[in-house]
């Protein structure tokens, strides 16, 4: 039976030579932070355990999730996860379809009770009960609700699933509502990004199945391995933002020295991500690298915390061009001024009362 | 009636009566206090919006590294001092405690602050007399000045948090929570500015109220701060409450 089967052995049916099976677990141990003793560990749990069988669902979303994960550029990685774990249900990656496709689903949930991951991509609309999200002829709501309700541990893909993302942006018409608010009794693990780091999400998954329990967790609930740290704590042009040198505007010539990107509304003293160590298409470049700031894709609400090109956060309820100094200076002034005219309305009633002494 | 007992109650009629009502430690707290939320405020202004570029090699270079360095430096000068305040308001006299609790479960408060108002509207012809603060400043410096201070050394804090990062008592005791409280960073640091300009907005009116009261209530209230006692000019009314 395939359960009983181990991820060694599913690599080396694969074809994979015991040596890049040993190296992939060093690079995955490096990657998790977790030092070269811990390289053995994830060998012997890769050789000894039984795949867990790992349901992908897609709610609403644009799957870049999926096309991130399946670019992982960790060697084997894309291979090594997606025979390792059980996938047993993807709807956008699986060769079955329809009835067949949900019977596959419906097999894990009822001959896996309690021992089986739930990996949700996107999220569910909750408004006009969920009419706004349809797959196998119901609402996705419905379906998260099955597939979860004996599952070990949920994972959150990317902002959708995290946070709401761009359909959940003002004023949310579908009611678009992250996962951790929908389902509230299992263990969550967020990994927001949109998409998150390929690298990012193969590590999760190793990470749970090598040891069998849950990456640890910020408050927030997303792993504080990739997690724990701002773009900006690790930004290759950190330099030039405590020198003071900024790119005031794109294609300036500050922004060919390669100045700091703060001024034009760079996210990353505010995102918490590895962009800036891990980087994105075999580490290739990230936003920053790129020319352009972060925008911040992996924060909650990030569509509603704009301008994207300005340092200071638009504040909605004072107009559309309102930020923090906009409103602040308003606000003075206009004390600045009932102070004047107070002054010298004050002025004119001593000099009316010394006339009259 | 002698010529002398004339003199006597000439001389009793122009003397001030004054109470020692900001003890020294209040006295140099606020002063070190001024020159903190001056230069927070400063800082912290250019922290959002950053000066021009400077050209040049980065190595050599520390300019808004330097900015930061005096917000932070700034800001814990500030923390201490409140903390220092808050310890005082137990340990200084009573007018010491007033900031920190305004009685509103008083009618004759209300009653100080309507009249303080009316005064203010130039629709009462005099002041009433304090000998510490009377009650509408009472109002303004508890909501504005000691929540101002309190939420904005909380954000302060979260904020700091980020940068020291997981596992330090910054991180560990404000920015783990405050963050999601507000949302995200991004939003931390937006209300962490609006607050910037409410401690401003209280600076405008504390300096403006300071000074005019100094002149309109006939009692010394800027040079109190730096004597500790409090004069009234005019002897024939006397302080009206003692809160």
């Amino acid at each position: 039976m395939q359960a009983t089967e181990t991820f060694y052995d599913v690599m080396r049916r694969q074809g994979i030579s015991r040596r890049s099976f040993l190296k992939f677990c060093s690079l995955t141990a490096a990657a998790m932070g977790l030092g070269p003793q811990y390289a053995s560990q994830i060998a012997h749990a890769m050789e000894n355990k039984p795949r867990i069988p790992v349901l992908w669902l897609h709610g609403l979303e644009c799957t870049c999730c999926t096309e991130s994960f399946i670019r992982s550029a960790h060697p084997l990685a894309k291979d090594v996860i997606l025979s390792m774990i059980s996938l047993d249900y993807d709807d956008t990656i699986m060769a079955a379809a329809g009835h067949q496709a949900e019977e596959a689903l419906k097999d894990v949930v009822e001959n896996y009770k309690g021992n089986y991951i739930v990996a949700v991509e996107g999220n569910p609309p909750l408004n006009e009960d969920g009419m706004y999200c349809i797959v196998a002829g119901k609402p996705f709501t419905e379906q998260l609700r099955y597939a979860t309700e004996h599952c070990k541990a949920i994972i959150s893909w990317g902002s959708c699933a995290s946070y709401g993302c761009v359909q959940a942006a003002r004023p949310n018409p579908t009611r678009a509502t992250p996962v951790h608010k929908v389902i509230t009794d299992k263990p969550i693990i967020k990994v927001p990004g949109c998409p998150p780091i390929a690298e990012v999400m193969t590590a999760v998954i190793t990470y749970m199945l090598t040891f069998d329990k849950l990456p640890a967790l910020d408050r927030v609930g997303r792993p504080k391995m990739f997690y724990s740290q701002r773009i900006h704590d690790k930004c290759y042009r950190r330099p030039h933002f405590d020198a003071g040198q900024f790119v005031e505007s794109f294609d300036d010539e500050n922004a060919r020295k390669g100045y700091c990107l703060y001024k034009v509304g760079c996210k990353g003293p505010t995102t918490y991500n590895a962009c800036s160590t891990i980087r994105w298409n075999e580490g290739v470049s990230f936003p920053i690298q790129a020319g352009h700031g972060c925008i911040g894709c992996s924060e909650d609400a990030f569509w509603d915390k704009g301008s994207w090109y300005a340092r200071l956060q638009d504040i909605k309820a004072f107009g559309a061009e309102s930020n923090a100094d906009t409103v602040g200076t308003a606000a003075a002034a206009a004390v600045g001024t009932a102070v004047a005219v107070h002054a010298a309305a004050s002025v004119v009633k001593r000099v009316a009362q010394k006339k009259g002494e | 009636m002698s010529m002398q007992q004339d003199m006597s109650k000439e001389l009793q009629m122009h003397a001030e009566p004054a109470v020692y009502v900001y003890e020294a430690p209040i006295r140099i707290w606020h002063w070190i206090n001024a020159f903190a939320i001056f230069t927070l405020a400063l800082t912290g202004y250019f922290i959002g919006q950053p000066p021009p570029s400077i050209p040049g090699e980065p190595t050599f270079t520390f300019l808004f590294g330097y900015i930061r360095f005096f917000h932070f430096a700034a800001g814990y000068i500030l923390l201490i001092g409140f903390l220092f305040r808050v310890y005082w308001a137990f340990a200084g006299n009573h007018h010491a405690r007033q900031i920190f609790l305004p009685q509103v479960w008083r009618k004759d408060f209300w009653e100080g602050v309507v009249h303080e108002l009316k005064w203010y509207f130039f629709l009462a012809k005099e002041p009433k007399k304090y000998v510490g603060h009377n009650p509408l400043a009472t109002l303004i410096m508890h909501i504005m000045f000691v929540w101002g201070t309190i939420f904005m050394i909380v954000t302060g804090l979260a904020l700091y948090g980020e940068g020291t990062g997981m596992g330090t008592w910054q991180y560990d005791w404000f920015s783990s929570w405050v963050i999601p409280l507000f949302g995200q960073s991004m939003d931390v640091h937006t209300w962490h500015r609006v607050g910037m300009w409410w401690i401003i907005i209280f600076v405008i009116v504390h300096i403006y109220a300071a000074v005019r009261e100094d002149i309109m209530s006939r009692q010394t209230i800027i040079s109190s701060m730096i004597s500790g006692w409090r004069n009234f000019r005019d002897p024939s009314r006397k302080p009206g409450d003692e809160i």
